[in-house]
């Protein structure tokens, strides 16, 4: 066997790039909380939101005033957490089930989990079970489950070989659950109740505060631990089912409970923010173009610039029309529809 | 070594394998012919542990491959299929690195030894330049090498071809038998050329509607008479240095 000099590991500079994007990313995340959370009224400076937190954190005594001490701790902090965390979870939950079905395609809605989600909201809604945001999150994570499980239940047995057949049943379900939604609106027509409504179905991070993240980032942080375990396996399942089985992967196994895993979390950022396009989509296509397929650099990465991404399009959507808020789920679809054609067009020049 | 007993395997409508019973002796290379929907994938599966046998057994080495949890199955044999395609943007050594996978799974980032076996696996499969090639520019021929050189990684004492040299034109298909046939794994080959088979298997098994129906060197069952029963072809068979080649007719 010849002997030379072992070339530059992990492909041409990729792994060191990939050192390099992360730690840029998680710089980026950071300045990204303390920067969106100064956009607004009230004129706040980074100066003072650092402080506020590190008050809070219990780290410095600082004197902020009263309303300042607010706005930064109870309203904009949660609520930028909120769109970090809905962000980084769906783009993480986008990333898998593209790799676990191998369609490029997939993304949590097309598992029908977040028209389910919003039909449970809604349901809570007109049926009068309550208002507050226990209630209607209480709703929108039974209806992502039971949507789910309906999915799971259509798409039967054999749906462990053929990940089509999830894809088929998530999309016939996603759209039975947008039709009833669009039924019970026109019923009650009350306009309260359209209003709620509307934020389910475009998605919204109003709502987020330190109740919603007290739940939605657990849920994350174990759900993240136990897809980036899979890492390899899902590295090996880039030629397909058959080839990741004789690579040693337990492949219905590893396949359920990915996709179980990754609707559990879509249920419960559903429960926070609301149906929100485009993100699980269209992020992992951007990510892979700066670390490439592999799912160990590949899902920090997608999971850091999904929450950045979320911060921002968020804060656009509070203040770009103040004020008046626009529902963020239709900004990430003016976003995510070029970003798709794009995609596209990339995917047909490389053949 | 490889011993399958009388492994039989059944779809509700048809029995598509029938009571197989053969060895593949170990450092040996073994075709296994038949013409379409003889059985020959489906006994490839149930070897590697894919399929569960409805009766009979495989052993590998003390080892039934049925009981074998995926992951050692993985580490003991590996398979190169007809055809490997993949959209992701891959290099010829990440793909040679998946085979690593069975080894440490749970290990976050390759060790300097993956990466030292797959670049020699690259080396013995003579791509030795090819580390940083991306896959979507390789050949189909390179292709194949680079899944040859994956398998290889993979330190199988049993490896598995499943056809694979359908797609590859004559000079790829072999060289990439050649390979194989140097690396001295033992191995069991589906193969559709007769004449390719007949050149590099040390014995061949011919499978005709699920059932073994000859086995032994090239040249005592690459028979006229085989040939008509079991591909319902005519051929003429002559002797070259000991190895049959053979000549179709065209059907009358």
């Amino acid at each position: 066997m010849a002997t030379r000099p072992l070339p530059a590991l992990g492909g041409p500079g990729r792994a060191g790039r990939t050192t390099v994007v992360l730690i840029v990313a998680l710089a980026g995340l950071l300045l990204s909380i303390g920067a969106a959370i100064t956009v607004g009224p009230a004129d706040l400076s980074l100066g003072i939101v650092w402080k506020v937190i590190a008050d809070h954190l219990g780290l410095t005594h600082a004197d902020v005033p009263l309303l300042r001490d607010h706005i930064v701790w109870e309203l904009r902090l949660p609520r930028v957490l909120g769109a970090a965390v809905v962000g980084a979870g769906l783009a993480a939950a986008g990333a898998v089930m593209q790799t676990v079905t191998r369609n490029p395609l997939a993304d949590p809605y097309l598992l029908g989990v977040s028209s389910g989600a919003s039909l449970g909201a809604v349901a809570v809604i007109v049926l009068g079970l309550g208002a507050g945001t226990a209630a209607l999150a209480g709703g929108a994570f039974t209806g992502a489950l039971l949507a789910f499980a309906l999915v799971i239940t259509i798409a039967g047995r054999r749906a462990a070989r053929a990940p089509t057949r999830i894809i088929l049943a998530g999309v016939a379900i996603g759209q039975l659950c947008a039709a009833l939604t669009s039924f019970v609106i026109i019923w009650v027509a009350d306009p309260h109740a359209t209003q709620s409504i509307t934020f389910w179905l475009s998605g919204s991070l109003a709502r987020a505060d330190w109740t919603a993240l007290a739940w939605a980032g657990p849920t994350l942080g174990v759900i993240l631990t136990l897809i980036l375990r899979y890492a390899r396996s899902l590295n090996a399942f880039a030629f397909g089912e058959e080839a990741a089985a004789t690579l040693g992967v337990d492949v219905t196994r590893t396949r359920w409970i990915l996709l179980i895993a990754t609707a559990l979390l879509t249920a419960v950022l559903v429960a926070v923010s609301g149906a929100i396009g485009f993100v699980g989509l269209i992020l992992p296509h951007a990510a892979r173009l700066l670390t490439g397929p592999d799912h160990r650099r590949l899902l920090p990465v997608v999971v850091l610039t999904g929450a950045i991404f979320m911060i921002w399009v968020d804060t656009a959507a509070r203040t770009l029309f103040e004020p008046r808020e626009l529902p963020v789920g239709v900004l990430t679809a003016l976003l995510g529809v070029p970003a798709f054609l794009l995609l596209m067009r990339r995917r047909e020049v490389r053949g | 070594m490889l011993e399958i007993t009388d492994v039989s395997w059944t779809v509700p409508a048809a029995r598509i394998l029938d009571n197989i019973t053969f060895t593949v002796p170990a450092n040996s290379l073994v075709g296994l012919l038949g013409p379409n929907g003889s059985g020959k994938t489906t006994l490839l599966r149930v070897v590697a542990g894919l399929l569960r046998p409805r009766t009979g057994q495989v052993a590998l080495g003390d080892a039934t491959v049925a009981d074998l949890p995926r992951r050692v199955a993985a580490r003991r044999m590996a398979l190169l299929a007809q055809y490997a395609e993949t959209d992701l943007d891959l290099t010829a050594l990440d793909v040679v690195l998946l085979g690593r996978t069975p080894h440490q799974r749970s290990r976050w980032s390759d060790t300097d030894t993956d990466h030292a076996l797959a670049l020699a696996a690259l080396d013995r499969v003579d791509l030795g330049g090819f580390a940083h090639r991306k896959w979507q520019t390789l050949s189909g021929g390179e292709r194949q090498r680079v899944q040859l050189a994956r398998a290889f990684t993979q330190e199988p004492e049993l490896l598995l071809l499943d056809e694979p040299t359908n797609h590859l034109d004559i000079g790829h298909q072999l060289q990439l038998l050649h390979l194989v046939r140097r690396s001295q794994v033992t191995t069991l080959a589906a193969l559709h050329d007769l004449n390719l088979a007949a050149m590099f298997c040390d014995t061949v098994v011919v499978l005709h509607h699920g059932q073994v129906v000859a086995a032994g060197p090239p040249f005592t069952v690459l028979t006229t008479d085989l040939l008509e029963d079991v591909y319902g072809v005519d051929a003429d068979i002559t002797n070259h240095d000991g190895r049959p080649v053979i000549t179709y007719r065209p059907p009358s």
